[in-house]
């Protein structure tokens, strides 16, 4: 499990969120201590999806493993009753909120290093799913880049720590805060996944492809980045990824 | 933790969902258990609701659409908890006959309705639905027994095109399970007595916007407040959200809601492009909340040809579960188009959710058309009809190369693209 790292989910023109339940079984069966900031889906259903890829996010979360913050859910409670103590979700009462504050101190409470000389978690790990959610619900995308800055400070460098989060990609609707946001993002990030529909269309045993692309943010660019691309098929347990035009379909 | 077992052998055996016994049943209420905040206790009284059905693939809780085609293509059904969106299509015929479906088949199951409009009084809406086809010969007096049976569409046997009769149906035909899915008669109006044996609770938005606001400014328009507000209301205090354990009757709740994002709501992205861009946003976002922890289902359409703000309709599109697009034809030079002189209007399935799963159901077809007969509104595969000229003309050559184009990208979700090839 390598530290300190940014990893960038991004989906284009199809359903990324495969990536985003790899990497929160991935990080809880590596036993790292993981605050997994969900905004749109429910509880249940990671679990459940959990489930079949090997983890249980229900005991996770009972031994203090996990952090589930469940967007869905407490966007109710926030809205219509009035908190007594900032929320992280607290944007979603006020007209004009400038920034993400009450969401970055949520994450970092939530992963702050336990001394107390319990099971040691390995490194602390931020998932979120997803940003561009966030861009909806009314956070411009500089306050969005803010608190990923903020929680990078705090996770990656002071925790060496990871953060993994998705964004969708628009790609030609002309949606500029995402666009922003995207870029901006791929710029700090360590690890670039890019699932994206196929040029041709919709295919049933291909569901898409994947791009990777590994960069070193902090160095110059004299060293070229490396990038890979599979194609992949969603099964009902695991992904499939074969060479680009090795899809069993076609052999 | 036996639970956890239970969970995952029952997510094995996909098996034949109608005649499975309580396995089944305990498997797909052990997965509501966890957003509804009811207890466990209430879950060995959860036998069945009426009107619902568990999904084959994951156990999810179905209702139906009111429209049998419509559930065949989204899996099943609309998932209980989940929003389905219909995109408008232009002078808002079809969607309005599709939101009508949905709530005469809520009447039907005994569903408890909630109807929000900034257009129509809720009471207006609900006396002109279509009544439902009852027993096989379209007879319009019913007893408790036959409401719940469905027609039998005849199966007329081909004679010179037979190898056609092999092709998948689309539209689902009798099933086994006689309490999910009727059709409609679009010429008939729904018996009185079945309206008025109803529980169904309206919005009427010209009638609310006087009320004051009892809750801080935020970015949301007036109209999406107060909405909000009465859905969660009902929600509590009928006991949706399992906040009333007594309740020995689960129900569902439909909710729907129409011409969500036009100006009659007081919200200005069908006006100009920079408008409050948040709001449908924010209150689509608290919408899915309130729906995830409740046992109710949504439908809602929304004249996404009048946004001006692209993005926003993107947006939107992400933050509802599924999403259909209606186009008509009328108006269009497609209506006398003879490519498409056989139908009303194309279907677009945009979206449909992945719900505790990594994978979806998903049909093969993507060009799908509808045709609203009288007592039938089907959806089927475009079938271009044959190319008897000798001659091509030129211009029919290019009017089909256009509408291919379109039709290609099909189901976004799974994979965009512009050109209509298959991998």
């Amino acid at each position: 499990v390598t530290k300190g790292k940014l990893t960038l989910l991004c989906d284009a023109n199809t359903d990324g969120s495969f990536l985003v339940h790899h990497f929160l079984s991935f990080y809880l069966k590596a036993n790292c201590k993981v605050c997994f900031v969900a905004l749109i889906q429910s509880f249940s259903h990671y679990n459940i999806v959990g489930q079949k890829l090997g983890v249980s996010l229900t005991v996770a979360r009972e031994c203090g493993q996990l952090v589930f913050l469940e967007g869905l859910k407490s966007s109710v409670d926030v809205f219509f009753r009035a908190q007594a103590e900032p929320h992280p979700l607290q944007f979603l009462r006020e007209a004009n909120a400038e920034n993400l504050q009450p969401l970055y101190e949520f994450v970092r409470e939530a992963l702050k290093p336990v001394d107390d000389g319990e099971a040691a978690w390995r490194c602390p790990v931020l998932l979120v799913d997803d940003l561009s959610v966030l861009l909806s619900l009314g956070m411009g995308a500089v306050a969005v880049l803010d608190f990923i800055h903020y929680c990078r400070a705090t996770v990656c460098w002071e925790r060496k720590g990871n953060i993994v989060a998705l964004v969708h990609d628009s790609g030609d609707t002309e949606d500029e805060e995402n666009n922003i946001l995207l870029n901006g993002l791929s710029h700090q990030s360590h690890l670039i996944l890019r699932a994206e529909g196929l040029a041709t269309g919709f295919c049933r045993d291909v569901h898409g492809q994947l791009r990777i692309l590994w960069r070193t943010p902090s160095q110059p660019t004299t060293q070229r980045d490396q990038s890979l691309t599979y194609q992949y098929k969603i099964q009902d347990k695991s992904v499939s990824f074969f060479a680009k035009g090795m899809s069993p379909a076609v052999l | 933790m036996a639970a956890v077992a239970t969970c995952g052998t029952g997510a094995g055996s996909t098996g034949s969902v109608v005649a499975a016994g309580s396995k089944n049943h305990v498997t797909s209420f052990q997965r509501r258990g966890p957003r509804a905040s009811g207890s466990d206790s209430s879950y060995s009284r959860l036998v069945s609701i009426a009107g619902t059905r568990p999904s084959v693939r994951n156990g999810q809780l179905l209702v139906s659409t009111g429209l049998p085609a419509l559930d065949q293509l989204l899996g099943g059904g609309l998932a209980v908890g989940t929003v389905l969106l219909i995109e408008e299509d232009k002078y808002n015929i079809y969607s309005s006959l599709l939101f009508k479906y949905f709530l005469a088949e809520g009447i039907i199951n005994g569903h408890t309705l909630l109807v929000a409009s900034a257009k129509e009084d809720p009471a207006d809406i609900l006396q002109e639905l279509p009544a439902p086809l009852l027993d096989d010969n379209f007879k319009k007096d019913f007893d408790e027994e036959a409401c719940n049976h469905k027609t039998a569409e005849s199966n007329i046997k081909m004679k010179i095109a037979w190898r056609y009769q092999l092709l998948p149906k689309m539209e689902a035909g009798p099933v086994s399970s006689s309490r999910f899915g009727h059709y409609y008669d679009a010429s008939k109006k729904m018996p009185q007595e079945l309206i008025e044996a109803s529980k169904w609770h309206g919005f009427f938005f010209p009638e609310k916007s006087s009320s004051t606001l009892n809750i801080e400014p935020c970015s949301l328009t007036h109209g999406y407040i107060k909405l909000l507000q009465f859905i969660q209301n009902i929600i509590y205090e009928e006991g949706f959200d399992g906040s009333n354990p007594q309740k020995k009757q689960k129900n569902i709740l439909r909710i729907g809601i129409q011409n969500l994002g036009s100006p009659l709501w007081g919200d200005d992205i069908c006006c100009t492009e920079n408008g409050n861009s948040h709001s449908l946003t924010k209150f689509l976002y608290v919408l899915r909340g309130l729906l995830r922890t409740s046992l109710s289902a949504c439908m809602i359409t929304m004249p996404t040809h009048l946004i001006q703000n692209k993005a926003i309709i993107s947006r939107v599109t992400n933050l509802s579960d599924t999403v259909v697009g209606l186009e008509s034809f009328i108006g269009s030079e497609r209506e006398t188009n003879p490519l498409y002189k056989d139908y009303h209007g194309l279907i677009h399935i945009r979206q449909i959710p992945r719900l505790n799963n990594l994978i979806y159901d998903v049909s093969d077809v993507k060009d799908l058309a509808f045709k609203l007969k009288r007592k039938l509104f089907t959806i089927e595969r475009l079938h271009l009809p044959p190319d008897l000229s000798d001659t091509v003309s030129r211009s029919s050559k290019q009017d089909l190369a256009e509408p291919s184009k379109l039709l290609g990208p099909g189901c976004g979700v799974m994979a965009g693209g512009k050109k209509h090839l298959d991998f």
